[in-house]
């Protein structure tokens, strides 16, 4: 930014360097009472609620030590989140390497059909795989037609349908930093290693691959803690029997076990973080992760 | 990274497969809201509007759209007025601590819905909130906010404040240039901001399933009840407008942001 025009105007007009703009702390000063009050406040509350109910007390998380539900809940969650993650990678890394390597006119054209699924409503497309995956559904309807069944199969309220649809759902968070990774690449890159002789799978393992190692841990920190705090999808067609941590923790509220709940939240709250730190720490993903989504 | 034939057969073939797992689902909805029988079934046995008319005759359905624009609408300003100066400080401001300050301001993105939802949950049952139109805004406004910081800061940070200067130096007074020659500038990425918020509380489940109580009913509230309760295609119905916003807002975004890139690039 420091050009000789930039020097020059400072020069001309040397009492107003930079005063379009009084400096930062202030204009951050409403938005930073707003988050505290009704965003961190509530949240330090839920994590007062699971020690001082009734009294200071650390009995619930040692029921949440003492009944194996919990620690099952926990580690379901943790083992869709993971495999939700690795499949979403293996499937929208060729999408994001596609897009990146065609022209921009017609990755730009191609881009609609991944924007379009990251728009719509959670729910809207949870229903759709509910439309698709139900007894009388699509899916059942060509397997019957087919021949390849002579009664519907039990599709939804699987946790095959959890799988499937959390992996329709969180699949733009992984293309879309992918693709901004990708496409950052230069193209001599390239073009230099195919010249030297370099096989394509050569080019792919050495070069594309370690460049776009940033896109990759953006794209798997995002997914990941998305699905840790999934609610809506598993809810609708997954089955009892993959319970997450989400609907338990609204399963205790509704039952008016408030102090277990929030136990429940901490862990969670304390699992996401976690995740980020260690990531961010390891990876220094930051950056990407923020322009991920801008 | 473009060249022509740069992509192999098989890998397309891949990366087409992936798309149209990512589409298809979404456009499944569509026939089956112009279906005229009342069950889910594929293909339909007739079309009728009849889900439609369903979704407008009934109160419910009218109300609960009109709440959530209403809400959306509101949250959006707010984000707005809050998210936009905090981003300026943020990108251009020098002060300890703003690294750490970035990071709690974007941290709605990253912390699970239900803790939040649960956190405000017990504060408005303290409060008697429940059920008001006012708490889900002052709620969803937490979660909306950072998509306004995040794009607001992104169209700072390609801005070139030589242009601010020139303002300032030919005699502007910085209440001027920043209406004049900033805003301006900023403006598409303002927007993209504003829409993300609108989104995200139109969409919005979580916090509404507990705050909403049964006097402040959202479109996605009802919609979950519906569901919960039997799927008939007035559900299809309601998707299907869903989908025709979402696609006229994904357009406009889209529309913003390459005139974002034009101002800059002029």
């Amino acid at each position: 930014m420091a050009t000789e025009a930039g020097g020059a105007v400072a020069a001309v007009a040397p009492r107003v360097a930079r005063p379009a703009v009084p400096p930062g702390l202030l204009l951050v000063l409403p938005l930073l009472l707003y988050l505290l009050v009704l965003y961190a406040l509530p949240v330090a509350g839920m994590m007062l609620r699971s020690v001082a109910e009734p009294h200071w007390t650390l009995a619930n998380y040692a029921a949440l030590l003492h009944d194996r539900i919990y620690a099952l809940v926990l580690w379901i969650t943790l083992r869709i989140s993971l495999v939700v993650t690795i499949v979403v990678l293996l499937l929208g890394y060729p999408v994001a390497y596609m897009l990146a390597r065609l022209p921009p006119a017609r990755s730009n054209l191609l881009m609609i059909l991944v924007l379009l699924p990251f728009w719509s409503s959670i729910l809207v497309r949870s229903y759709a795989w509910m439309v698709l995956l139900g007894r009388n559904g699509i899916i059942n309807q060509l397997l019957l037609a087919s021949g390849m069944t002579s009664e519907p199969i039990r599709l939804l309220n699987t946790t095959f349908a959890v799988y499937v649809a959390m992996v329709h759902v969180l699949l733009p968070f992984m293309i879309l930093p992918l693709y901004a990774a990708l496409r950052g690449i230069d193209p001599a890159l390239l073009r230099a290693a195919a010249s030297l002789g370099a096989r394509p799978s050569a080019v792919f393992r050495r070069i594309v691959l370690p460049l776009s190692l940033p896109g990759i841990s953006a794209g798997c920190l995002l997914v990941f803690i998305l699905a840790l705090g999934f609610y809506i999808t598993p809810a609708l067609v997954g089955s009892p029997r993959d319970l997450m941590m989400a609907i338990l923790i609204q399963q205790q509220i509704d039952l008016f076990n408030w102090p277990l709940g929030s136990a429940l939240g901490v862990v969670l709250l304390a699992a996401a973080l976690g995740t980020f730190a260690v990531f961010t720490r390891v990876l220094r993903v930051e950056q990407t992760f923020g322009r991920a989504r801008a | 990274m473009t060249s022509a034939r740069a992509v192999p057969r098989w890998l397309a073939a891949l990366a087409s497969l992936v798309l149209f797992y990512l589409v298809f689902p979404i456009f499944v909805i569509v026939p089956v809201s112009f279906s005229s029988g009342s069950y889910l079934s594929f293909p339909p046995p007739g079309w009728s509007l009849r889900w439609y008319a369903n979704f407008f005759g009934s109160g419910d359905w009218e109300g609960a759209t009109w709440l959530s624009i209403w809400v959306g609408l509101s949250v959006t300003v707010l984000a707005c007025v809050l998210g936009t100066p905090a981003a300026f400080g943020l990108v251009r401001g020098k002060f300890p601590g703003k690294r750490l300050l970035n990071g709690f301001v974007l941290s709605p993105i990253i912390v699970p819905g239900i803790i939040v939802a649960i956190g405000i949950y017990f504060v408005y049952a303290r409060l008697g909130l429940i059920g008001h139109p006012t708490g889900l805004v002052l709620a969803h406004t937490c979660l909306a906010v950072p998509f306004v910081v995040i794009n607001v800061s992104a169209a700072l940070y390609g801005f070139d404040e030589r242009l601010e200067q020139a303002a300032l130096s030919l005699g502007a007074t910085p209440w001027r240039c920043f209406w004049q020659v900033t805003f301006p500038l900023i403006r598409p990425g303002v927007m993209a901001g504003a829409v993300f918020a609108f989104i995200t509380s139109f969409d919005e489940l979580l916090v509404a399933l507990f705050v909403s109580g049964t006097t402040a009913m959202t479109l996605p509230r009802l919609m979950w009840q519906e569901i919960r309760q039997d799927i008939d295609p007035t559900i299809a119905a309601a998707s299907t407008m869903l989908l025709a916003l979402t696609t006229a807002l994904l357009v406009s975004v889209e529309l913003l942001r390459r005139r974002g890139e034009t101002l800059r690039n002029a």
